[in-house]
């Protein structure tokens, strides 16, 4: 069992019942088929999300984040070989028919994309977008899914929600594009939002606003939501939880005040140390040197050893997921305690 | 839209008043004389300038051009020198089967470059797919009278499921007329259904990539609507572009078809008319072919717009 990324703390445990585990990921992997074989592109990947809890996918482009995603939604690609067990709300969802896997997608689990322009349709109406998918989802008839794609856009901070449904997406700015993005995850009741990289297309100012009404939906409609970044200053402020993956591998875990303080994996401590913070007062940033190894050229042992400062002849060899201080890390030399 | 529109309606002036000019032009600088023509080579020189101005030919060039626009505006073409029957008379007779078999081929055409292309895009890379490209391959090549023969060979001689050659009009019933039009509609519309079926293919693959194809099935979309609705509506786009050039091809193109099927269409005509220097029944043809391809375009930028909303608005 891997329901349980962190022990709860003592002092935030309280007499209610403990929330209900939402999406369960075991042992995730997925491969490629290709003319050579199988093309591993993410190995070993588990974490769990609770309702109402918020958990970070975090790491470089190229680490395995996205199609991470795309494997628990069932849009992998066709040659995709996914490997490992899901469980949505208590029903292990992994060995369902695509069929059967589509029927969850809107009902049970929405999805936000990173570019909301092109992840709408062009040349369909917004109202046409959202009708459709009640429609086919709820059973709704023409006017009660108007009506409810009306309220939802209305929800989402829309003004002029009427006019919008008749709108396309090129007449929309950034910013209101995600916000339609973000009413038609919503729109079937969704138990859990899987948001792939929701602000990295927008202005510094619409990002803000755009968090803080994923912040409010999650906590209205008490969603688990699989939030997947690169920005550790998101992690902090927005999600309880953080995964750190890193070509292919989950190489850390827990919450993310204790990852983004006392990070135990040196690729998270790399990670934090790239990003600028308002009061640390250094004057130059430190990169982590290298790059992600392509996928099919990893190395033995510690994926990330060769960027590594404090790698030797013991990350020759593949370390597990193992509890180091307050989190859990893949290293054979877990940092300690450094603020 | 309505300005959208107005602002087509202005550019297929320009498609239907260019090829005119040049083939008024290119009549009259060509050799050969259509009253020399008329009178056989026993005539005498009085004869043929007695008809030369009896047609008005001995006038000016930019006169004979201003009479025959104004002819144009007047709807009046003047008459054939040949048939010596108005123009207007004669194109209707000869033009309808040219854009019958044109609008037969074409749906053909689209009906089945669409679905190929639909299955071999769906199949990607599986036999069928392989298949499908490789016949689309052979369809762009193969010229289409050899086609043409190739369907006369098997169809009509040896199956005797079609009449060689020959015409019935649809008066005469619809199971005659598609009898008659079908297997020259097949043979003029092979090539652009081979074009059609790359493009949707290709397009279609392309579509599916797309972002808001993802978000169309992380919705829950099954996957008929996603393919039918989403990616279609975006997908068709390039293939309406071809529908439309290829609908100015089968139009121009039709006059080796029209020949080899024995069909009395405005191709056949206008290379006998061209053959006897008949000026106002080659322009008349000339002009009925651009009209019809402007109508043609402006119905196709109609589509467009329909379908692209970000097109109404540019």
């Amino acid at each position: 069992m891997t329901a349980h990324i962190t022990p709860m703390p003592a002092e935030t445990v309280s007499p209610a019942p403990a929330p209900r585990t939402v999406l369960e990921v075991e042992n995730l992997s997925l491969s490629f088929r290709n003319a050579d074989g199988l093309l591993p592109i993410v190995t070993d990947v588990s974490f769990a999300i609770a309702e109402g809890e918020a958990v970070a996918l975090v790491g470089e482009s190229g680490c395995g984040k996205s199609i991470t995603a795309s494997a628990i939604m069932g849009i992998a690609p066709d040659n995709a070989e996914i490997g490992g067990t899901i469980t949505l709300n208590g029903k292990v969802i992994s060995n369902l028919s695509p069929r059967e896997r589509r029927k969850l997608c809107g009902r049970h689990m929405g999805f936000i994309f990173q570019e909301p322009m092109t992840a709408l349709h062009p040349t369909l109406s917004i109202g046409r977008q959202m009708t459709d998918t009640l429609k086919h989802n709820l059973g709704l008839g023409h006017a009660k899914a108007t009506n409810r794609a009306a309220e939802l856009l209305d929800r989402v901070g829309i003004p002029r929600a009427r006019d919008i449904l008749e709108g396309y997406v090129h007449e929309l700015s950034g910013g209101m594009r995600q916000r339609v993005m973000i009413a038609l995850a919503i729109s079937c009741g969704p138990s859990l939002i899987i948001a792939d990289e929701p602000t990295t297309a927008l202005d510094v100012t619409i990002q803000a606003q755009v968090l803080d009404l994923l912040e409010d939906m999650r906590r209205e409609l008490n969603l688990a939501m699989l939030f997947i970044t690169h920005d550790l200053e998101v992690v902090g402020d927005f999600c309880e939880k953080a995964v750190v993956m890193y070509a292919g591998d989950v190489v850390e875990r827990g919450f993310s005040a204790d990852i983004v303080r006392t990070p135990a994996h040196p690729y998270a401590r790399g990670l934090i140390d790239a990003v600028p913070a308002h009061d640390d007062g250094r004057t130059r940033l430190t990169p982590i040197l290298g790059t992600v190894p392509p996928v099919g050229q990893w190395p033995e042992g510690c994926r990330f050893a060769p960027r590594c400062t404090r790698a030797d002849a013991t990350c020759r060899t593949r370390p597990s997921l193992k509890r180091h201080g307050l989190t859990e890390a893949r290293c054979w030399h877990p940092l300690e305690g450094r603020p | 839209m309505l300005r959208y529109l107005g602002k087509r309606f202005l550019l297929i002036l320009p498609t239907i008043f260019v090829p005119l000019i040049l083939v008024f032009l290119l009549l009259r600088l060509s050799p050969g004389d259509p009253a020399g023509m008329m009178l056989g080579d026993q005539a005498t020189a009085e004869q043929i300038a007695a008809l030369r101005n009896q047609l008005g030919l001995d006038q000016p060039i930019w006169i004979q051009f201003l009479l025959w626009l104004k002819g144009i505006v007047t709807l009046d073409l003047g008459n054939s020198i040949f048939f010596r029957e108005p123009v207007m008379q004669i194109i209707p007779r000869y033009a309808g089967v040219t854009i019958l078999l044109a609008v037969v081929a074409l749906a053909l055409a689209v009906l089945i470059g669409v679905s190929l292309g639909l299955v071999s895009a769906m199949n990607r890379n599986r036999p069928i797919d392989r298949g499908v490209v490789t016949a689309a391959v052979l369809g762009i090549s193969l010229p289409e009278f050899w086609f043409a023969l190739l369907l006369i060979f098997i169809f009509a001689v040896t199956l005797r499921w079609f009449p060689v050659a020959g015409y019935n009009p649809p008066t005469a019933g619809i199971i005659a007329f598609g009898a008659t039009i079908f297997l020259p509609a097949l043979a003029l519309g092979v090539r652009q259904s081979a074009l059609m079926t790359r493009m949707m293919r290709s397009s279609m693959l392309d579509v599916l990539n797309e972002p808001y194809i993802t978000t169309a099935r992380a919705q829950g979309l099954p996957e008929s609507t996603v393919i039918g609705r989403y990616a279609m509506r975006t997908a068709a786009m390039p293939v309406i572009t071809v529908a439309g050039l290829s609908a100015g091809y089968l139009l121009g193109g039709a006059v080796t078809i029209e020949i080899i099927f024995a069909l009395p269409g405005l191709g056949r005509m206008l290379v006998e008319a061209v053959g006897r220097r008949d000026y106002p029944l080659v322009e008349g043809g000339v002009l009925t072919i651009s009209l019809v391809l402007a109508v043609l375009n402006l119905t196709i930028d109609l589509i467009y717009a329909i379908l692209d909303p970000r097109i109404r608005y540019q």
